[in-house]
């Protein structure tokens, strides 16, 4: 089963602390959502709020099309897949498993059939009668995913699920993820910090910081044309150059920036662009020239540090091909498409401006 | 070096076990005085106690009197734990210290305290006011070693199971309490032991149905004899037992 989701103005307070401010978002059926953005946040306290262990202070909450705003997490159409898996220790996989099924009343062979088909699914059918802390922390985690998908839910909530397996099973966890929730169906809302991890599995990327919203969409979108700042930066490494309003246009530290106009009269911005998309070839923008100050291989990619020669005290990060071989002390003239700048007020008005 | 660890170890043992094992010897010799010199060996004392219907009635009612009192102490210790680790209450820190203040008052003041209660409430002594009494030496106790090893991780699962349906009654039978079995049953058996030992407030507190420590000692008044020492023979055997027992079927289970 699966359902939509839709929040309105939520607020939410812990004493004088405002942990979710005017949070306003909608979620498809059968999407799978990623609440992202670093410690203390508010992506948890969201997720508690959907699951019912926390009543908002302001708001409402529907899931479908009825009221969640009050009701109680056992009465809720959603299950949650917790941080450190809460599985029952001195239960069999198989009653873990069940335990959902159990409390709607399922007589016993029935709901162990059901159990392992579940198990089934996430490929530990024949460990159905070992105990927790017979497995590995993967497998736990199936077991979790497993007992919370048994009853069916409308909604799944996971609260950074992940986040205590080692890099290469995460990697091959997040694929697993994604084809399970195809499977399904059900809606998914997962919560992490990794924004890799969000952009592996999400169809729906959320940024948040600071209780609010940050920016909302598709990973691509939220990755190549954040809205905001801190979305920007938190999506992954960003150059940010200094700009102002001038006559002309916008100017930045390395110049005039092409194809930008603006009438607002804000003083400060800030123009972003990805270390990828510095480009060495002639192209519409010219940064002037850099020298490499150093180099460190990654694979697919040299990671450098550049600074400019036309303003020295400032350093940018690009990506150069495996075959570039980088050497510090290397001029190099850059250049970038000004469609792929993003600008930012620097000041309170947090628009963007559209190239 | 080597030679005084050992020595060291041989005479913290002897301090530890000479008095039971002279309790055990003396209880074998063919003589009216547990006193050396050693004869028999017999067992003519363990049949003297197997055969006394006094001595057995009155270790049947420590018996009862242990579990029974054991029991609700555990219960009260548990449900008070539950309530102060899992909810926010006014003044908890408050309540936690008076649940575990009666620890500092000794046996003697809580049994006056209660043979007086008993007393102007027209309460006649029994087995029931003795087990009273055990209940409010052992529930701060049952509460302190229930209430530390309440953890997040119980916790979570808690959550868990409230999400997956289950009800407030049915998150305590089914996963509360067995996560918590092995502090719940600790908390239990070192009630019962202490309970079993207790002489001073059972002994303030009984009238006609005595427990077993307050029958030793009006054995004890008609002066030694091989009898009593056959008597904590048999106590000390049935201890050992239980002990062993939990460390084999409890203890050594979870370390497996």
């Amino acid at each position: 089963m699966t359902a939509s989701i839709s929040i309105t103005t939520l607020h939410h307070q812990f004493g004088d602390f405002q942990a979710l401010k005017d949070i306003n978002l909608s979620i498809d059926a059968g999407e799978y959502t990623v609440l992202l953005g670093p410690s203390g946040c508010g992506k948890t306290t969201l997720l508690s709020v959907l699951g019912g262990f926390l009543v908002p202070t302001q708001g409402n909450v529907m899931i479908g099309d009825n009221d969640m705003t009050r009701v109680q997490p056992a009465k809720r159409p959603t299950t949650t897949m917790f941080q450190d898996y809460a599985l029952f220790p001195h239960m069999t996989l198989q009653d873990n498993v069940a335990f959902g099924l159990r409390m709607r009343g399922m007589a016993k062979s029935e709901r162990h059939a059901k159990a392992d088909q579940f198990l089934e699914l996430v490929g530990l059918r024949q460990d159905g009668t070992k105990r927790p802390h017979e497995l590995s922390g993967g497998q736990r985690q199936r077991v979790a995913l497993a007992r919370a998908l048994a009853v069916n839910p409308d909604v799944l909530l996971l609260d950074e699920p992940l986040g205590a397996l080692d890099l290469k099973l995460r990697r091959s966890m997040q694929d697993e993820l994604k084809d399970i929730q195809r499977e399904v169906g059900t809606t998914f809302v997962h919560v992490t910090h990794d924004q890799e991890e969000a952009m592996a599995i999400a169809d729906r990327i959320v940024v948040m910081n600071a209780g609010r919203i940050e920016d909302q969409g598709a990973p691509d979108r939220v990755y190549r044309r954040p809205s905001s700042l801190f979305a920007a930066n938190f999506m992954g490494e960003m150059n940010q150059l200094p700009a102002w309003c001038e006559q002309h246009g916008v100017k930045t530290a390395l110049g005039y920036l092409p194809g930008h106009d603006t009438a607002n009269s804000t003083t400060q911005w800030t123009a972003c662009i990805r270390p990828e998309q510095l480009t060495f070839e002639p192209h519409e923008w010219s940064l002037g020239s850099a020298t490499i100050i150093d180099s460190a291989f990654f694979g697919s990619h040299y990671r450098c540090h550049l600074r400019s020669d036309e303003a020295p005290e400032l350093t940018l990060v690009a990506y150069l091909p495996p075959s570039a071989a980088p050497k510090p002390g290397t001029k190099l003239p850059i250049y970038a498409n000004p469609a792929d700048i993003s600008l930012f007020a620097t000041e309170e008005s947090k628009e963007a401006i559209e190239p | 070096m080597r030679v005084i660890q050992w020595f060291y170890l041989a005479v913290a043992f002897a301090f530890i076990y000479l008095p039971v094992a002279s309790l055990v010897l003396f209880s074998l010799k063919d003589g009216n005085l547990p006193l050396p010199p050693f004869e028999g060996p017999t067992l003519r004392w363990y049949q003297d106690v197997l055969g006394d219907h006094q001595l057995m009635a009155a270790l049947g009612n420590s018996l009862l009197v242990a579990v029974v009192s054991s029991f609700t102490a555990c219960t009260l210790g548990f449900l008070a734990a539950y309530g102060l680790a899992r909810h926010v209450l006014p003044g908890s820190a408050f309540m936690r210290g008076l649940l575990i203040a009666p620890m500092t008052v000794s046996y003697l003041i809580v049994g006056l305290g209660l043979l007086i209660v008993f007393n102007q409430l027209g309460i006649g002594l029994s087995l029931w006011a003795a087990g009273t009494g055990h209940v409010v030496i052992n529930l701060p106790l049952c509460f302190a070693i229930i209430y530390a090893s309440m953890g997040a991780q119980q916790q979570n699962a808690e959550h868990a199971a409230r999400d997956l349906g289950a009800n407030e009654a049915r998150v305590i039978t089914l996963v509360t309490i067995p996560m918590l079995a092995p502090a719940i049953l600790a908390a239990f058996f070192l009630a019962m032991t202490l309970s079993w030992d207790e002489f001073v407030i059972a002994f303030l507190l009984t009238r006609f149905d005595v427990t077993l420590p307050v029958e030793i000692w009006s054995l004890l008044r008609s002066g030694l004899s091989s009898k009593t020492n056959a008597i904590g023979s048999l106590v000390f055997l049935g201890s050992v037992t239980v002990v062993l027992l939990l460390e084999i079927f409890l203890f050594g289970r979870r370390r497996a």
